[in-house]
């Protein structure tokens, strides 16, 4: 499904050179929940960036359903991320000045579909995440945890195959923390949708079916955890 | 999508308040102003009644005379030079000679009535087109017998005769009594060709005739038989204007006298110095005015955008993140500004309308009648467009540019 081969990430100043990145190489199949764990600074985020194709790696390459997508346009690039892979962020990034049924429209908004399509797949995202009284509410009227199942519902309305998750229940207590991670595995288990999620919680990457973890931006294990579980 | 996009930018535009404000006020005002001015220029400038057909119509209004060593004086042509040189002209349809408006009083109930009078022959109403509420105007034998008759404009027979009969009445007018034979619709001031609140025969200021100088208190108004006839008009002119010269060697007297379309005799008169035609300096000086007047809203619309389009970047990470592509994010950007522009090109309208209403009321401009002028305004509003789009633009196209990664982290929540 995803394949990262060699990739190497730097950040260059005048003066320093930061690795990110150290030749890591990762094979996602289709339909793996993995977590991905790590101390802060340690590439994690980097990583999920380069696998959703926000960020560009300074060597190596990222193959997509088989596809090289190196020399791919701005434009490819944007109807990739649009097709076929959705995100979950930390903090949310609900956009304030739109409601809630129109936030989750938005991966729909860059296709070929009808407003009234838009509104049905919209509306049934919602509902998934159990919002369905909240449509026409604003971002700044929901809790921590209400804001995060839209923006989880952003992530599937466009019934994409792959969800990068960048550690979706870091801002949450444990309680809301656990309902989300219910949904994400619900989605993994009952849809087939490949999830990588960042994550610095140990039961919850636990839950997962594969853990990848990383220290000073190279991938120090991975392992195959029992089935997931909700 | 693109309700989507107006949805947007209606809630943008109702967050951040005071950045609307500005930017509206920017772009209405200076359509606003753009429209006044325009539709003074057209007012002064533009066929109008009476002077509709402008494209056939030339005026005499100034003879400069000079006498070497520097000095020169200039004015209105005299009764004498205009009957004699520019009344015989070969190539115009009709040439009419009137006096220039002189203002005089009249007494009503006992209470004075400030007028202007003007001194006309009967080719002045034939090459105009003035509006005739009632009657007609003088002709040729009431000229011919200096006949005490005179037409009035609608506001000088509300205030003589209110809603009573006008035609046949009797007006005085510094002391001369006349005969209302026409009442014609008000002329406004700034057009000093025709202007005026009461019109009588010329032969009326016969006493004027007689004076042989070249200058005086009259003007002609000349008719092309048609709009390409102006230039052979203009070339006899010349040549009338050198003779005059040659036919006076004792005096040593240059003479310079053009006849002109009503924008040429303003920048003859104001900008030059009587000689030159003026015409493309005034518009070159128009529109470099115009110029400068909307580069400063362009100027405050590109700083506001660019601030309003930074503190969206988190929004433009997450758009991009789910698949908008640079162009997209640029487009959406642009349709905002338009949107933004078009707002602020109706309000503009709507306070044009306003102060136009406001000076027409005022009576600032006597007998003005400003309207609203439709070309203008779509100019100004294209022009508020491209200036939208520019300024919508550049912010857009810079943080279209910027990595998802680094748009995401410009904001959260």
């Amino acid at each position: 499904m995803i394949q990262l081969q060699d990739i190497e990430k730097v950040y260059r100043t005048k003066t320093i050179e930061t690795v990110a990145l150290n030749r890591v190489n990762l094979h996602v199949e289709r339909g793996e929940f993995v977590s991905i764990m790590g101390p802060s600074g340690c590439g994690k985020s980097t990583l999920l960036n380069i696998m959703g194709l926000l960020d560009d790696p300074s060597s190596g390459q990222v193959i997509i359903d088989g596809q090289p997508v190196k020399t791919h346009s701005d434009k490819q690039l944007a109807r990739l991320r649009n097709e076929k892979i959705g995100f979950v962020f930390q903090s949310y990034h609900l956009i304030h000045d739109l409601s809630v049924v129109d936030n989750v429209e938005l991966p729909l908004l860059y296709r070929n579909v009808s407003a009234i399509e838009r509104r049905k797949r919209a509306l049934a995202a919602l509902e998934k995440v159990g919002l369905s009284a909240r449509t026409k509410h604003f971002p700044s009227q929901l809790s921590g945890g209400q804001r995060q199942r839209v923006a989880i519902a952003r992530a599937l309305a466009g019934q994409p195959e792959i969800i990068l998750a960048d550690e979706p229940t870091g801002n949450l207590d444990s309680v809301m923390g656990d309902e989300i991670m219910d949904i994400l595995l619900r989605l993994n288990q009952e849809e087939g949708t490949t999830i990588v999620m960042v994550t610095h919680d140990e039961n919850m990457a636990l839950k997962t079916n594969r853990l990848v973890r990383f220290f000073d931006g190279q991938q120090v294990a991975d392992s195959r955890l029992v089935e997931a579980q909700i | 999508m693109l309700k989507n996009y107006l949805k947007i930018a209606w809630a943008v535009l109702l967050r951040r308040k005071f950045f609307t404000f500005i930017s509206l006020f920017g772009i209405s005002f200076t359509l606003m102003v753009l429209m006044v001015v325009t539709s003074l220029f057209d007012h002064v400038f533009g066929p109008q009644m009476p002077e509709r057909e402008t494209d056939r119509l030339l005026f005499v209004n100034n003879l400069r005379e000079e006498q070497g060593e520097g000095y020169s004086s200039s004015g209105p042509p005299s009764y004498y030079f205009l009957d004699r040189y520019v009344r015989r002209m070969q190539t115009p349809e009709k040439v009419s000679v009137h006096s220039v408006f002189n203002p005089v009083n009249s007494y009503i109930h006992n209470k004075k009535l400030a007028l202007d009078i003007k001194h006309t022959d009967q080719q002045f109403w034939e090459i105009l087109d003035f509006h005739f509420l009632e009657g007609n105007p003088f002709g040729a034998q009431e000229v011919k017998n200096a006949s005490r008759v005179a037409v009035i404009n609608q506001t000088t027979r509300k205030n003589y005769f209110g809603t009573g009969p006008a035609l046949g009445q009797t007006i005085e007018v510094d002391q001369v009594k006349y005969r209302v034979i026409g009442v014609v619709e008000d002329v406004p001031v700034l057009r000093i060709q025709s202007y005026a609140d009461v019109w009588v025969p010329i032969t009326l200021k016969s006493q004027e005739f007689k004076d042989t100088g070249l200058r005086g208190s009259f003007f002609a108004t000349i008719k092309a038989r048609q709009a390409a006839d102006i230039p052979k008009i203009k070339e006899e002119y010349a040549r009338i204007i050198q003779d005059v010269t040659r036919l006076n060697p004792k005096e040593k007297k240059q003479v310079h006298s053009y006849p002109d379309t009503i924008l040429e005799s303003f920048a003859r008169n104001f900008l030059g110095s009587g000689k030159e035609d003026k015409v493309g300096f005034l518009y070159t000086m128009l529109a470099l005015a115009a110029f400068l007047f909307m580069l400063l809203p362009t100027i405050n619309l590109v700083n506001i955008n660019i601030s309003r389009i930074m503190e969206r970047s988190s929004e433009i990470g997450v758009r991009k993140a789910f698949g908008a592509s640079s162009n997209t994010i640029i487009g959406q950007f642009v349709v905002e500004n338009v949107f933004l522009t078009l707002l602020g090109g109706l309000l503009g309208f709507l306070l044009s309308a306003g102060v136009l209403a406001l000076i027409n009321d005022s009576g600032i401009i006597i007998y003005a009648q400003l309207g609203l002028n439709l070309r203008v305004f779509a100019w100004g509003l294209l022009l508020c467009l491209v200036f939208g789009l520019i300024s919508g633009v550049y912010p857009a196209f810079k943080m279209s540019r910027l990595h998802a990664v680094e748009a995401l982290r410009g904001g959260s929540k």
